[in-house]
């Protein structure tokens, strides 16, 4: 089969790896442009949100190339995401395509739908389940890997001497790491990325305004979709934390460790599983508060339920907590200059804060 | 006499103040930008040059507004600020115990909540540009009325219409059939008035706790008749300031003043550049599916400045 998926990220990376390792051709779906949105736009209904043509136009512009199978995944809702890909089936199949499109619900909801459908990959790829486990644990040691280093590289941009650097550095890690197939490979070329990065020329003296960004995974996690909200700001000179990595789960050193800390910590202010990322968004807001984060930039679909919810309770988080939220709502209607406006006016606001905060406001709730 | 120029290029207005360093507006000029943001701010400059007095020396630039970034490359800015927090340092220096700032221009719509004289949440207009200065400007045109006379002309109102605000396009509509019906057009623009402001404070203002003094600026300051419905519905005496129209201006102004005093330096250009030949050319990079305009700013056929790509491919090497 010639197999697709969404673009999300980097993570393609490592989905491309396991697909090619599990005896089938990729077709690697096109990072985002304006004219993935605009394909998408197109054939979308208008009151979907963003994430649903987004992925459409990934879609055709996979199929374009010759894509004939597309794996993604379902969801249990009330998120509308989960109905997205039933959705793309009726409209690429309303416009002629002959594709077939492999949806992976949640394990836990139909374990025995889960298991035939990997069942079925590996049987047309002519792979065995002994196989499978072996390259879905290089796949996961590729995802996990691409996140540490994406993460290092939040974690100098701030600090780079010359803008822009960082940037192309790790464009170049991203390469290396594709190219690696075994598991030697990847574990030398993680040290050549770290090596490669850390070599960047930084100014130590410089102390940087931390920003939380939180919000919807698909916008959070594609830089095309929220303007490259992290890259903008780190080239500013601020410091950023993303609330949303696909491997956090393995991790022990990021602030959010595992969801059901952040249910509890949400609870004085959201009581209820509201779908999506919706309740994530309180809780991390006031775990960023609480390791003294200096702001919060929430990104949103234009229409999204769960953070429009999220989005009415963070005044009162802020106030509660001392901590300013910036609400972004995306879709493709929104342009670079807005969000740029935005961004500095925000920047001054937290920059101001930090050198007359204590005159104003209540100390940081630090721990 | 050492001075400063802060420049405000809008979308509707582009304005063009001097300070001193007692922050006195010596000068300022209001002008429409009518699409044409770099010709207009070569004449404003034109016209500043032939007001100043020989004695006084521009010592320090700022930039600010939707054309910022291309007015700091042409007349050489020391600062290039974002019209809200360029707002925000206008009004808590001209008045300094502002909690709230309304700020309504050409297109753009924002609410700046200030808190012991530091900015402590702001909100601009998101989806719809309903109750802006375009859409009054629009609609006093189409009722063939001055926009100078719009808000005196709602003062008169007796019974005010109730106009639906939320949208430009049917409040238009929803204007007709009240004058098919027989209203009166004081009515209607006293109407209008109210749901405009309706309209910016459930989307700009939500959430917002509105704390006097309340100072209203930004070009629809102009009318009265907004004044009225914002102290109508918020029930709190607003306040405009005597430059209201120029305030971003006067920010960045203000906002010169302190990086020369900071640094010492300038990098203005002199008012030579009303008469240089600035030309902007763009292309369409073909890097990737992005196909993004690049927009190259040439003095006298020399390039400095160009922008307008995603990837920061075409940034390189251009001060």
């Amino acid at each position: 089969m010639k197999i697709s998926f969404p673009h999300m990220g980097t993570s393609h990376i490592a989905f491309k790896h396991l697909i090619e390792h599990l005896g089938h051709e990729v077709i690697p779906p096109p990072a985002p442009t304006s004219r993935t949105l605009d394909l998408g736009v197109k054939y979308a209904p208008e009151f979907a949100c963003v994430p649903l043509k987004i992925l459409l136009g990934t879609y055709l512009e996979a199929l374009e190339k010759g894509a004939d199978t597309i794996i993604t995944s379902g969801g249990v809702g009330p998120c509308r995401a989960g109905l997205y890909p039933y959705l793309h089936e009726r409209i690429l199949k309303g416009l002629g395509y002959d594709c077939n499109i492999i949806i992976f619900e949640p394990p836990l909801y139909n374990i025995k739908d889960f298991f035939s459908k990997i069942g079925y990959i590996l049987k047309t790829g002519g792979k065995s389940w002994r196989q499978f486990w072996r390259e879905f644990k290089t796949a996961w040691l590729k995802l996990c890997m691409l996140d540490d280093i994406e993460i290092l590289s939040h974690e100098i941009r701030p600090y780079e001497v010359e803008k822009g650097y960082t940037t192309r550095v790790y464009k170049e890690c991203l390469k290396v790491i594709d190219q690696a197939q075994t598991r030697e490979e990847i574990q030398a070329a993680k040290e050549l990325c770290i090596e490669k990065l850390k070599n960047i020329p930084r100014d130590p003296s410089r102390n940087p305004l931390k920003i939380g960004i939180i919000g919807e995974i698909y916008v959070v996690l594609e830089p095309f979709m929220n303007m490259d909200v992290e890259v903008t700001l780190e080239e500013m000179g601020v410091a950023t934390h993303r609330s949303i990595y696909l491997t956090q789960w393995t991790r022990q050193n990021l602030i959010v460790n595992t969801e059901g800390s952040i249910y509890k910590t949400a609870f004085p202010y959201l009581k209820k599983k509201i779908g999506g990322h919706g309740i994530n968004s309180i809780g991390e807001t006031i775990l960023y508060a609480r390791n003294g984060f200096d702001g919060v930039i929430q990104v949103a679909p234009f229409t999204c339920i769960p953070e429009i919810v999220a989005k009415s309770i963070l005044p009162e988080v802020s106030r509660d907590l001392d901590i300013p939220v910036l609400s972004l709502t995306i879709d493709e209607q929104t342009a670079k200059a807005g969000v740029q406006t935005r961004l500095e006016a925000f920047v001054d606001l937290l920059q101001q804060k930090r050198l007359h905060g204590g005159l104003n406001y209540g100390s940081f709730s630090g721990n | 006499m050492e001075v400063f120029l802060g420049i405000d290029v809008g979308s509707v207005s582009t304005n063009l103040v001097i300070i001193d360093k007692k922050i006195n507006v010596l000068e300022s000029l209001y002008l429409r930008t009518k699409g044409q943001p770099i010709k207009v701010l070569q004449e404003g400059l034109q016209l500043l040059k032939e007001k100043l007095n020989s004695t006084m020396k521009i010592v320090g630039v700022g930039t600010t507004g939707s054309g910022r970034v291309l007015s700091g490359a042409i007349v050489g800015a020391d600062v290039v600020k974002n019209e809200i927090t360029a707002h925000a340092v206008a009004a808590s220096t001209l008045v300094p115990d502002v909690r709230t700032i309304i700020e309504i221009g050409g297109q753009d719509s924002k609410i700046i909540i200030l808190r012991n004289g530091i900015v402590s949440d702001f909100a601009m207009n998101t989806v719809c540009a309903a109750g802006t200065g375009s859409f009054l400007d629009q609609q006093a045109e189409r009722l063939n009325i001055d926009i100078s006379e719009f808000g005196t002309l709602a003062l008169k109102a007796k019974n005010p219409v109730r106009i639906a605000g939320r949208c430009t396009v049917f409040a238009e509509s929803d204007m007709i059939h009240k004058q098919q019906t027989g209203h009166n057009t004081e009515d209607i623009i006293a109407g209008l008035c109210e749901a405009l402001v309706r309209n910016y404070l459930n989307n700009v203002g939500k959430g917002k706790e509105i704390l006097p003094p309340v100072i209203f600026q930004g070009g629809v300051a102009a009318n009265a008749g907004i004044k009225q419905a914002f102290e109508k519905q918020l029930g709190i005496e607003v306040q405009i300031p005597t430059h209201f129209g120029v305030m971003g201006a006067i920010g960045v102004g203000i906002l010169a003043k302190n990086n020369y005093q900071a640094t010492g330096r300038t990098q203005f250009k002199g008012f030579e550049i009303s008469t240089a030949d600035f030309t902007a050319g763009s292309f369409e990079c073909d890097g990737c599916s992005n196909l993004c305009e690049i927009i190259n700013i040439y003095q006298d056929g020399k390039i400095i400045a160009r922008w307008g790509g995603r990837c920061g491919k075409w940034d390189q090497g251009i001060q």
